[in-house]
């Protein structure tokens, strides 16, 4: 039997191209390697009783319209905004976050007056790079290289979005988006804690550290999403992050589309330069006029496809394509919430993010040990507890804790990880919580720890790589993945990509799915069921 | 008021006699203006002198070498006429922990790795020739730009780099060095060097995102660091020499202390010691936050542009060293009449700019060494030599305090240079070692930045020094920029100096146009 | 300040909470800069007539305070606002405003000159980064005093009187003046000010004044109905007068994320404050360039046919081409007036055909009414006791 299209990786992107794809009467089929859809977005049972979101812990960047369009609501999607968060700092001081604007600033000048006030400023001027580059998320990016009027005519598009904006505020985004986020916070900021407070949606994922030049980029990465029109807001899929790709899943199995789990992909079939097909690890062979990938560049295409169909100097580029991963991930089950005596009684802090590190220095000092081939001697943590929200994911007064971690590299001083690299990690962690957080340790029921290494054994991210792919302008817009190839084809006609290897890259955005969906089906000549992206008025 | 202004009737006043500020009043007097600068040491050149840093012993003063002046001043100066000539141009020698010294030549080198280092060094070439000429250009503007013939050339020279290489431009333009020395090079020491040199005078380390365009802009400057002959202090005389010939009055031991300021216009400047001087316009050829903090002061400025001044990213990363040395020295053989670079491997220079991160001093400095006495006679008593290094990175505001900060770096730049030169330190003499805030003391680099302000890519072109004075002129009229801080930064080069003479003449031709459509 | 514990109270109560509070019937509150503050606490329209008939309290400590002290206070404040604080005597107060480099308004308040080298800044939005940025350069310390400074706005005709009666001399005091009043064995201020366009007051406090004082000024203000009011009824009065409000008729250029939003001196129609021989200011090059060039916007005050308030209402011109936006709108009870204050574009501003769209929801249904604006001068309310020194007594 053969397909309109075959979508390798049930991963959210891969399962919002299908839908759009199904949406617009094409016959496609998902293959995903894992027995369970959901790719980095997926809520599982690892303890009895306990749902993970063991990958992907919160929900911000994914498109409004896409949950629109695919009618993801009907399907159960239901996204929370958290409440508050705090940094803590040793000898038990802390930085407490607010969803109430006052409060937020009253607490703030605890540690500075002046920042408490700046703070707003600094939103205004987030916020103004955040409406630039929204509409740009849902636009395939132009080829610069290229004389062709589609080309042309997008690069006026955004000559003229820059046009609404001021000289100066064209300067000032230019500076933006090259300068170091450490340096971007000291023109605002004082407090330590404040900045380093700040400077971490600039890390988060990436390989670079907060004095790294292009990692303010990355926080505006962070930034650019919404929870139900809140800029900037971040929250969780109620159920787990899983939920998100259940609901995928089911919008794409309603409009006719098939999900096959349990074998992956072994090799894309090519004949005459065009991908007609692919083999599963069991041998069966699925044939499709086109052929969709949603797993990262260079493990679609250096596992994948025969080299020899690929041109020399494509294959280079994809070789050394960026992929490193950053970080690992630590899911907790516990016996009951965790206290921290530094918050006051019932403070809502607890319900939003958890944080260790009190100071840029200390996060950069972290990435130093990255970039030497080893984890972090006192990593960043971001600590959640999506059960102080959600009641689905456990039971009652038992909780799910969630610590990202950075930074974690893909090998260890230029060796695979081992599982005593792994249980010292996962150590390291642990003790850092406990620090701020007596008794901690003994709440705990179950710990499953990721490194780069198990990110990449199970979800598929080359390297552990959370983004598919590292955020420096060398691999965003049109250099992403190659430049020459960032509009969701590759040299290989009919072979296609819709991860998050392609803009605007990583994060449960759900935007290169899209985007990638509008491709085909313009090449198709499908008109396909797909709204315009929400204006930013 | 102490004295009365002199009725000289000047034109401009120029201040600072650094290579930017030669090269600024030189233009101007060429062009018939009546041009006074003003430099507040005994001698002119700045960055670029020498000092007898030990009795008998004379060493660069800051800078040892120049990548190139800027053609244009060459040129219009004539400075070979008073008597700049350059040795011919250094072969750098790496010189990697254990490995073989290695000879490079621009794109030439030997070694397994030769074919990659001559191609890469060809590509790299190609990308900083389409981008020199921005150097020679005010910087462009992102509204309400008119000059449509010149951009246009300059965008069609991007373009003719060919699609192919279009697009690795478009990528890499914003790498970090890093990476491409791994993705490109297979030689240690070649990944070292490209490193190195991205990374030589600047605030930030290899695996930096933007690094890749400091090493592209140093291209675009010159293929090889030239040595003058009689030392950089001959570099400075001849351009002060051709500044004088085209009338610029050079005053020495004229230390500026305050702009003259008359109805929101700089109409002069007033002298240490009181006397004041009146000119049309007056040029500051000088660090732009002295400039506006202590020249012109916040009260004539707004304070959304006073504090973008403040902002102006300053951190000098790169420490002087000065040795006599009672013998010549040995690197393993290296020719001594090169350039050493000292660098174990692309990973060691990162990690000697993580230290000074935090305001501490690397473990194991990298460096690049020069023997002016391997080129010249007469610096030291005959059989001694002088070693001048610049070595990175060297924390700009040491948390040890600067004394013991300074103690440190001499103590492990020796150690450095031990290794690689077998007997150097029993050989020590005298020693001087110059951090970043001591450099800033002696030059007037703020921070001990050698480009007086980052030269880093947010730093650059429309918002250099920062975005409302990157057009030379700043916002209090008649004064104008000329200096290193300007578009397109500093090294011994002058175009700062040379475009901001052009952004004046050219400002004047529209002004006086204007007029006369007027009248 | 309730140190670790903002969660618990996201609105701050002020020093005048007990009574407020006990006054406050209908429970209407609001946020103001973080405070609670009374919407209205009874009746807006009694409220309203108590400005112009008798005498208004209105708790007035959330609004924003910075000292401004040293000895380059002067210049510092020079440099910073429009107009000429040097020649601000002590004593003394102005309404004066601040741009960015740009000639842009962050926000306009009242200054006021407590002794040489001493001055308060009272205004309505946030401004310690720029206030601390400006002072580089500058020998003068800035402190937020906001939490430090109870205050209160005694208006209405009857507000001298109740002064009076509670043991304050003000009868020579003048319109933008202050002067100090010994109080229980401290000190109080009071100056001649007030955003009511009335005759009236504002009274500067401890906050551990604040209780005692209330009760005295209660007592000695009940023959002339003395009452507490909402920030219902001061809009009202502050529409009569003619006054703008941040973030109300226009946005501060500092939180503007629509870089087109933000509005010059010019544009707001403060430009009479620009004192352009006084030396440089923030702003000044800019302004002189669009003095020069002339300016986008401007602030008209209208008037119009009908009773049905403007609020909101688009303003076009020749009832085609959009012109502006009415930012405040009332029907006023001082002047049996339909007035209106409204943002327009320059070229319009002195046009003879210029309309307003209004849509009056009544009942359900939209009342459509294109109807024509007539400019009319601010301030639209300006009664001779305002002015008159000795103030009247009733």
């Amino acid at each position: 039997m053969s397909y309109d299209a075959v979508i390798i990786g049930a991963g959210h992107n891969g399962l919002v191209t299908a839908g759009y794809l199904a949406r617009a009467g094409l016959k496609v089929c998902v293959v995903e390697k894992n027995d369970w859809v959901g790719g980095a977005a997926v809520s599982r049972e690892l303890f009895p009783g306990f749902t993970y979101s063991n990958c992907s812990y919160v929900s911000s960047l994914f498109r409004p319209e896409i949950m629109r369009d695919l009618e993801l609501p009907k399907y159960g999607l239901q996204i929370l905004p958290y409440e508050g968060g705090a940094v803590f700092q040793e000898g038990g001081g802390y930085l407490g976050m607010y969803r109430d604007h006052d409060a937020n600033r009253r607490e703030f000048a605890r540690h500075s007056k002046r920042d408490a006030e700046a703070y707003d400023i600094y939103a205004r001027d987030i916020l103004r790079f955040c409406r630039f580059i929204r509409p740009m998320l849902m636009r395939t990016p132009p080829d610069p290289s290229s004389f062709r009027p589609r080309d042309l005519s997008e690069l006026m598009w955004l000559g003229r979005e820059m046009g609404t904006l001021s000289e100066e505020m064209r300067a000032r985004m230019v500076q933006f988006w090259t300068m170091s986020i450490s340096d971007f916070l000291d023109e605002y900021f004082e407090s330590p804690i404040i900045k380093g407070y700040l400077a971490v949606s600039a890390i988060i994922g990436t390989a670079l550290g907060p004095m790294s030049p292009g990692s303010a980029y990355v926080l505006l990465h962070h930034y650019m999403g919404d929870v139900d029109g809140n800029v900037g807001a971040w929250g969780f899929a109620r159920g787990g992050m899983g939920s998100i790709t259940r609901a995928l899943t089911a919008s794409l199995k309603d409009q006719g589309g098939e999900v096959r789990v349990g074998h992956g992909v072994e090799k894309v079939l090519v004949q005459g330069g065009r991908a007609t097909g692919v083999v599963l690890s069991n041998g069966d062979e699925i044939r499709a006029k086109r052929v969709i990938s949603n797993m990262d560049v260079k493990r679609t295409f250096l596992k994948h496809v025969d080299e020899a169909e690929l041109p020399d100097d494509f294959v280079k580029r994809v070789k050394a394509f960026k992929i490193r991963g950053s970080s690992g991930k630590l899911n907790i089950a516990l016996d009951a919430a965790p206290v921290f005596p530094a918050l006051p009684e019932g403070a809502p802090n607890i319900k939003g993010d958890l944080h260790f590190t009190d100071s840029i220095e200390k996060m950069e000092r972290g990435y130093d040990d990255w970039k030497n081939g080893q984890f972090s001697r006192d990593p960043f943590q971001d600590v959640m507890i999506p059960t102080m929200i959600d009641p689905t994911m456990t039971p009652p007064g038992k909780h799910f804790m969630s610590c990202f971690v950075q930074y974690a590299p893909p090998k260890i001083a230029g060796r695979d990880w081992t599982d005593a690299d792994r249980d010292a990690f996962r150590d390291t962690c642990l003790n850092q919580i406990e620090a701020y957080s007596p008794g901690f340790k003994d709440r705990v029921l179950h710990v499953e720890v990721r490194t780069p290494r198990e990110l990449e054994a199970e979800v598929g991210l080359t390297e552990g790589n959370i983004f598919q792919g590292e955020l420096t302008f060398d691999q965003l817009l049109f250099n992403r993945p190659v430049p020459g190839y960032a509009q969701y084809r590759s040299p290989i006609k009919d072979l296609w990509m819709c991860g998050s290897s392609t803009h605007p890259g990583g994060g449960v955005m759900g935007a290169p799915g899209r985007n990638a969906a509008a491709e085909v089906l313009r090449d198709a000549g499908v008109k396909g069921g797909m709204r315009d992206a929400y204006t930013v008025l | 008021m102490p004295t009365p202004f002199s009725e000289r009737g000047l034109d401009v006043l120029v201040i600072g006699g650094g290579v930017n500020g030669l090269a600024c009043a030189t233009r101007l007097a060429q062009k018939g203006r009546k041009v006074v600068l003003l430099e507040a040491a005994a001698t002119t050149g700045g960055g670029a002198g020498e000092r007898e840093f030990a009795p008998q012993y004379r060493a660069p003063a800051l800078a040892h070498l120049t990548q190139g002046l800027d053609d244009r001043l060459v040129a219009a100066m004539d400075l070979q006429r008073h008597g700049l000539s350059f040795h011919a141009p250094l072969v750098t020698t790496v010189l990697s922990g254990d490995f073989a010294p290695l000879a490079v030549t621009a794109g030439k080198t030997s070694g397994h790795d030769a074919q990659g280092w001559a191609e890469l060094h060809g590509k790299l070439s190609a990308f900083a020739r389409v981008l020199a000429p921005f150097r020679q250009m005010r910087p462009l503007r992102l509204a309400g730009e008119t000059r449509y013939f010149e951009l246009a050339k300059r965008g069609l020279g991007i373009r003719s780099l060919g699609k192919a290489d279009f697009r690795e431009f478009l990528r890499m333009v914003l790498i970090d060095v890093y990476d491409v020395a791994e993705d490109e090079l297979s030689d240690a020491r070649l990944k070292a060097l490209l490193c190195f040199d991205a990374t030589l005078g600047a605030w930030l380390g290899p695996r930096s995102p933007n690094s890749l365009i400091l090493y592209l802009d140093r291209l675009a400057r010159g293929a090889s660091p030239l040595l003058p002959k009689g030392g950089m202090a001959a570099l400075a005389g001849a351009m002060s020499r051709a500044a004088e010939a085209a009338g610029v009055e050079i005053r020495c031991n004229a230390s500026v202390e305050r702009l003259l300021i008359e109805g929101d216009q700089a109409v002069g400047v007033r002298l240490q010691g009181g006397e004041a001087l009146r000119a049309r316009l007056v040029v500051s050829a000088i660090n732009p936050r002295t400039t506006f903090q202590k020249l012109v002061g916040a009260a004539d400025l707004d304070a959304g542009f006073a504090q973008k001044i403040d902002h102006i990213r300053s951190r000098g990363a790169a420490a002087k060293l000065h040795l006599a040395l009672s013998a010549a020295p040995n690197f393993r053989g290296a020719d001594l009449q090169s350039r050493l670079v000292i660098a174990p491997s692309a990973a060691a220079i990162e990690r000697s700019f993580n230290a000074v991160k935090y305001g501490e001093v690397p473990a194991e400095p990298v460096m690049e060494v020069l023997l002016p006495t391997a080129f010249e006679q007469g610096l030291a008593p005959s059989g001694h030599h002088i070693l001048s290094a610049i070595v990175q990175f060297a924390p700009h505001a040491p948390k040890a305090g600067l004394e013991a900060a300074r103690a440190e770096m001499l103590e492990r730049s020796l150690a450095v240079l031990e290794a690689q030169a077998p007997g150097l330190r029993a050989s020590v003499l005298h020693a001087e070692m110059l951090m970043p805030q001591d450099i800033e003391a002696r030059f007037g680099m703020v921070g001990g930045n050698w480009h007086h302000g980052e030269l880093a890519v947010e730093q650059m072109l429309f918002n250099r020094p920062t975005f409302a004075a990157a057009q030379y002129a700043a916002p209090l009229p008649g004064l104008w920029l000329a200096g290193a801080g300007s578009h397109p930064g500093g090294g011994i080069n002058g175009a700062a100096g040379w475009n901001a003479a052009e952004a004046i003449l050219q400002a004047k031709a529209r002004t006086t146009a204007k007029e006369g459509a007027l009248a | 300040m309730s140190a670790l514990t903002h969660f618990r109270t996201p609105l701050l109560q002020t020093p005048f909470h007990a009574r407020t509070s006990a006054a406050n019937t209908l429970n209407r509150w609001g946020p103001w800069g973080g405070y609670m503050t009374a919407l209205c606490f009874g009746d807006a329209d009694m409220e309203y007539t108590a400005i112009r008939n008798g005498a208004s309290v209105y708790d007035l400590c959330p609004m924003v305070k910075y000292r401004i002290t040293g000895r380059d206070a002067a210049a510092y404040l020079n440099r910073l606002t429009l107009r000429n604080a040097a020649k601000l005597s002590v004593g003394g107060v102005h309404y004066t405003a601040w741009t960015d480099d740009a000639g842009k308004i962050m926000d306009d308040g009242t200054l006021f000159r407590h002794g040489p080298e001493d001055y308060l800044i009272c205004c309505q939005e946030r401004h310690l980064p720029w206030l601390l940025a400006s002072s580089t350069g500058f020998e003068v310390h800035v402190e937020e005093v906001t939490e430090a400074i109870a205050a209160l706005s005694l208006q209405g005709p009857c507000s001298a009187s109740v002064l009076e009666a509670a043991g304050f001399d003000v009868q020579g005091l003048k319109p933008f003046r202050m002067a100090t009043y010994p109080f229980e064995g401290g000190e109080i201020t009071i100056s001649r000010t007030g955003f009511t366009g009335d005759l009236g007051y504002e009274l500067w406090l401890t906050p551990d004044q604040a209780l005692p004082f209330w009760d005295h000024l209660f007592a000695a203000g009940a023959p002339w109905g003395i009452r507490p009011i909402g920030s219902d009824a001061l809009d009202l009065a502050r529409i009569e007068a003619g006054f703008i409000i941040t973030n109300m008729d226009f946005i501060p250029v500092h939180q503007a994320l629509r870089e087109d939003r933000a509005r010059s001196p010019f544009e707001l129609g403060l430009g009479w404050m620009i004192d352009w021989e006084k030396g440089h200011f923030t702003g000044r090059r800019a302004l002189l360039a669009e003095k020069a060039k002339g300016s986008d916007w401007a602030l008209i005050g209208i008037d119009i046919p009908g009773n049905i308030s403007a609020e909101g209402a688009i303003l076009y011109h020749g009832k085609k081409v959009e012109a502006g936006v009415v930012t405040a709108a009332a029907w006023s009870p001082a002047l049996k007036a339909n007035l209106a204050i409204a943002q327009v574009q320059a070229k319009y501003a002195a046009a003879q055909d210029l309309w307003v769209e209004i849509y009056a929801m009544r009942e359900l249904q939209y009342a459509k009414l294109m109807l024509p604006v007539t400019l009319t001068e601010r301030p639209f309310f300006n009664p001779a006791r305002k002015r008159a020194t000795p103030p009247g007594r009733v």
